[in-house]
C-alpha cells in the first residue's frame, strides 16, 4: 500500500497526508472537500449552531418546547430513546461473531461497532444539550448516588458502554496508527468486552423502557405495561439488525471505494441472514406486545384515536416489516430485506416517539410538538454525526480490512 | 468424586458459618418482607375544599415566604380564575376555580401544591438522590446536586415540580417544600397561617386522618366518603376533603395505592442478577461455539462431527 515516505514534499507531512488527507496533498484534499453534499451539510450546521449557542446563553426554554407538563422533548425522544436502540448494532454483531461463533458476519462487525459507538457518543451529546446543568454529568458517577433510580442505571451504563465500545473499536484505531503492540492488547480483551457489552446493553436498553414504569398515570395505557423493559430490549435487537443492513447498504452505495470488494460481494448474502434474524425477533416482539395488550386488558381502548395509532404501529411497523423480511429471505431478495429494514427503523422511531412524547401526558389538552428551533438543533447534530462517521470510514479499516492486518480478529 | 463433593459442601457450610449468614438471620428473626410506613410523627395538612373561597391569600403568602416574584394578578383579581393554572418555576401553589353545572351554586376552589408523598415518585426517580422525605414530612429538594434531567417531573403523579427553563446558569426544579424552615422554627406553613377560613389544618398526619373522619361524621352527607391522599400513590402528607367527587375536581384518580417506587423495584432487583448470571451464560455460548468450530481430533469433548453452520 502507500509507503510511509509520502509522495509530495509540499504536503504538511507524509504522515498527515496518508492518515488524515486520504493520501492526497492537502491543497487537493481541501479542493475535493467542496461537494454538493458537504455544502448542504455546512448550511444545515450553520443554521443550527446559533440555536445551540442560544440554548446555553439563554437557557433550555429558548430553544425547546419542553414544558413543566411535558419535560422531555425532541432532544431525548430522538437522541436518547431512539438513538440508543438504533445503536445496539455493536453488541449484536459482536455477540454474533464472538459469542455465537457466526464468523461469516465478521465483515459487518467493525461497521456495527462504529455505528454503535457513534450512536452512544451522540446520545451523550444530546444529553449535554438537554440537561439543565450538563457540567454536572459526572455527578452520578462521583458525587451523589441515587441507587434506587432507573435513571442512575441508565447514566452509569451509557458511560460504561460507551467506554466498552471504544475498547472494542480500538483495534481499528491501532491498525490505522500502525501500533502493533497496542492492537494485540486491545484484541486480547475482545471476548470479555463483548460479554460486558451484552450485560450492559441488556440492562440499559430495557432500562430506557423501565424509566416510564414510574409514570403509570401519564403514559397511555395502550403503551404503559409492566413489560415495557422487555419491549424496549427486544425491539432494540431488530432496531440494531436493521441499522446494520441499512448502514452497510449506504456505504456500498456512497463510499464503495471504502468497502472491500469481497465484502461487497458478500453483502447481499449477509443481509439475507440478518433479515432472517430480524424477522424472528419481530414476530416475537409482536407476540409480546399482544401479551402486553391482553395483560392490561385494554382491548376496548383500541376503538379510539390512540387505539388506531396503536394498531398502525403494531401492524404497519412490526407485522408488515416482519412479513417483508420473510418474503425477502424466501425470495433471496436483498432489496426487499433492505426495504423491510428501513420500515423497521421507522417503526422503532414511531414506538419511541409515542412512548416518550405522543402518548405521554395524553390526557392534557393543548400539547405542542416539534418547534422549528429544536428540529434545527437536531438536524445540526445529525449532520455532524454523519460527517464524523464518514470521516472515520474514509480513513480507518472499517468496511475494508487493513492491508497489513487482513484478519481483524 | 463423592467425597470431594461432600468436603466442598462442608467447606461451604463452614464459610457460611464464619460469615454468620444463617445464624444471624435465625437469631434475630429478621422479617423477610420489610414494610416502612413512614416516619410516625410526620406532619401533614388537611384541606377542606368546602371552606375555600378563592381569596388566594395563601398564594400571596407563599410568594413572600419563598422570595418568589409577587403575584402577577393581585388576589382580588377574579379574572385569574378564567384559565386553569398549574404550579411553575415562579409559584409553588395555585388556587383554581371550578364552576359547577348548576350556576346557582357557588364555585369550588382547589388549592394545589406538592402533596408531599409518603414515598415520593420524584425521590424514586432522581439519579442523584436530590429529593428526600424529611422526618417532619416535607419532600425536600437539594439544588446543589441536581443535574436537570427532569425525570422527577416525568414521575410526579400530581404534575407539581416545575423547571427554570429560562435560567441558563443554574436552572433548578422548583416546588413547595412545606415551609420546612418555618416548621423547624415551630411555625406553621405560610399558607396555613394566613388562611382566613381555616380551610387548611396543619398537624400530625395520623391526627389529621382522625380529624377528617370526625368532620365527615359531624356533617353526614356533606362530604365525599373519601379523604384524598390517605392511600393515593402510597399516601401523601396533604389530605383533601371535598363535597364534589375528586374526579370532577381534576384530581388524578388512576394512581393506585402503591408507592410509585414499587413500580421500578422489580426491574431494579433484576439488574444484579443479570450481572451475575450473564457472564456464565454468554461465556458458555462462546465456549460452545468455539468447541464446534475447533478441529474435533484435538479436543475429545467436542462432537465428532461438527454441525455444518447454516
Amino acid at each position: 500500500m502507500t509507503s510511509k515516505t509520502g509522495q509530495s514534499a509540499t504536503s504538511p507531512g507524509p504522515w498527515m497526508q496518508e492518515h488524515l488527507f486520504n493520501g492526497k496533498p492537502w491543497p487537493q484534499y481541501l479542493r475535493d472537500l467542496v461537494t454538493p453534499f458537504n455544502l448542504a451539510a455546512a448550511v444545515v450546521i450553520f443554521a443550527g449552531l446559533p440555536f445551540i449557542v442560544m440554548r446555553y446563553a439563554l437557557g433550555l426554554g429558548a430553544v425547546t418546547h419542553a414544558s413543566d407538563d411535558q419535560p422531555w422533548g425532541l432532544f431525548l425522544s430522538w437522541g436518547l430513546f431512539s438513538g440508543v436502540p438504533l445503536a445496539s448494532t455493536g453488541f449484536l454483531m459482536a455477540s454474533a461473531v464472538y459469542l455465537f461463533g457466526l464468523k461469516h458476519y465478521t465483515p459487518l462487525l467493525r461497521p456495527a461497532v462504529l455505528t454503535g459507538f457513534i450512536g452512544y457518543f451522540f446520545a451523550v451529546v444530546y444529553l449535554l444539550v438537554d440537561l439543565g446543568m450538563p457540567w454536572r454529568l459526572p455527578y452520578p458517577m462521583f458525587k451523589a448516588f441515587g441507587t434506587g433510580s432507573v435513571m442512575f442505571l441508565v447514566a452509569w451504563h451509557v458511560a460504561l458502554y460507551l467506554s466498552t465500545q471504544f475498547v472494542e473499536f480500538c483495534p481499528a484505531v491501532f491498525e490505522w496508527l500502525g501500533a502493533d503492540r497496542f492492537r494485540r492488547w486491545a484484541l486480547r480483551v475482545t471476548v470479555g468486552a463483548t460479554i460486558f457489552g451484552v450485560i450492559l446493553s441488556t440492562l440499559h436498553q430495557s432500562a430506557l423502557g423501565a424509566l416510564f414504569l414510574l409514570a403509570p398515570g401519564k403514559l397511555h395505557p395502550l403503551w404503559y405495561s409492566p413489560y415495557l423493559p422487555l419491549f424496549f430490549f427486544v425491539s432494540s435487537i431488530f432496531a440494531g439488525l436493521s441499522m446494520v443492513i441499512v448502514e452497510s447498504t449506504l456505504v456500498r452505495r456512497w463510499l464503495p471505494h471504502r468497502m472491500a470488494p469481497a465484502h461487497q460481494r458478500a453483502l447481499d448474502r449477509l443481509t439475507l441472514g440478518l433479515g432472517k434474524g430480524a424477522a424472528l425477533v419481530l414476530i416475537t416482539y409482536f407476540g409480546l406486545r399482544c401479551v402486553g395488550l391482553a395483560h392490561g386488558h385494554h382491548w376496548g381502548l383500541l376503538a379510539s384515536t390512540y387505539g388506531a395509532w396503536f394498531l398502525i404501529e403494531l401492524l404497519g411497523f412490526v407485522l408488515l416489516p416482519c412479513a417483508l423480511f420473510v418474503l425477502g429471505v424466501r425470495r433471496a431478495s436483498a432489496t426487499l430485506v433492505r426495504t423491510a429494514a428501513l420500515l423497521t427503523i421507522l417503526g422503532v422511531l414511531a414506538n419511541r416517539f409515542t412512548v416518550s412524547m405522543f402518548a405521554f401526558q395524553w390526557q392534557l389538552p393543548h400539547r405542542e410538538f416539534f418547534p422549528v428551533k429544536e428540529l434545527l438543533v437536531v438536524a445540526t447534530i445529525v449532520t455532524i454525526e454523519i460527517l464524523v462517521y464518514r470521516w472515520i470510514v474514509n480513513r480507518l479499516p472499517v468496511h475494508t480490512p487493513h492491508p497489513r492486518y487482513p484478519d481483524p480478529h | 468424586m463423592k467425597a470431594n463433593r461432600r468436603r466442598f459442601l462442608q467447606g461451604l457450610a463452614a464459610t457460611a458459618g464464619v460469615l454468620g449468614l444463617p445464624g444471624s438471620a435465625r437469631a434475630e428473626a429478621v422479617a423477610s418482607v420489610e414494610h416502612f410506613t413512614g416516619y410516625p410523627d410526620r406532619f401533614g395538612m388537611l384541606v377542606d375544599l368546602t371552606l375555600c373561597i378563592g381569596c388566594r391569600k395563601c398564594e400571596e403568602a407563599c410568594q413572600q415566604t419563598h422570595q418568589l416574584p409577587p403575584l402577577a394578578e393581585p388576589p382580588e383579581d377574579q379574572r385569574v380564575f378564567d384559565r386553569h393554572r398549574r404550579t411553575d418555576a415562579g409559584r409553588y401553589t395555585v388556587v383554581n376555580r371550578l364552576t359547577r353545572t348548576d350556576p346557582d351554586l357557588p364555585p369550588v376552589f382547589v388549592k394545589q401544591q406538592c402533596m408531599h408523598c409518603n414515598e415520593p415518585a420524584c425521590a424514586a426517580a432522581c439519579l442523584v438522590g436530590a429529593f428526600t422525605k424529611s422526618r417532619e414530612g416535607a419532600v425536600l429538594y437539594n439544588q446543589d446536586i441536581c443535574l436537570g434531567c427532569r425525570y422527577c417531573m416525568i414521575a410526579c403523579p400530581f404534575n407539581i415540580p416545575a423547571y427554570e427553563y429560562h435560567n441558563p446558569a443554574s436552572p433548578k426544579v422548583r416546588k413547595c417544600n412545606f415551609c420546612h424552615a418555618r416548621l423547624q422554627r415551630g411555625d406553621l406553613p405560610a399558607c396555613a397561617s394566613i388562611c382566613p377560613r381555616e380551610a387548611l389544618t396543619f398537624g400530625k398526619r395520623s391526627d389529621l386522618i382522625k380529624l377528617a373522619g370526625e368532620i365527615m361524621r359531624k356533617h353526614p352527607g356533606k362530604y365525599q366518603d373519601h379523604v384524598y391522599g390517605i392511600t393515593e400513590a402510597g399516601g401523601t402528607s396533604w389530605l383533601y376533603l371535598s363535597e364534589l367527587p375528586f374526579a370532577a375536581l381534576g384530581f388524578p384518580m388512576n394512581l393506585g395505592t402503591k408507592p410509585f417506587a414499587d413500580y421500578t423495584r422489580g426491574f431494579l432487583s433484576a439488574v444484579p442478577v443479570v450481572f451475575v448470571a450473564w457472564p456464565a451464560l454468554l461465556g458458555g455460548f462462546h465456549l460452545f461455539s468455539k468447541s464446534r468450530s475447533a478441529p474435533p481430533a484435538n479436543d475429545p469433548t467436542s462432537p465428532a462431527e461438527p454441525h455444518p453452520t447454516p
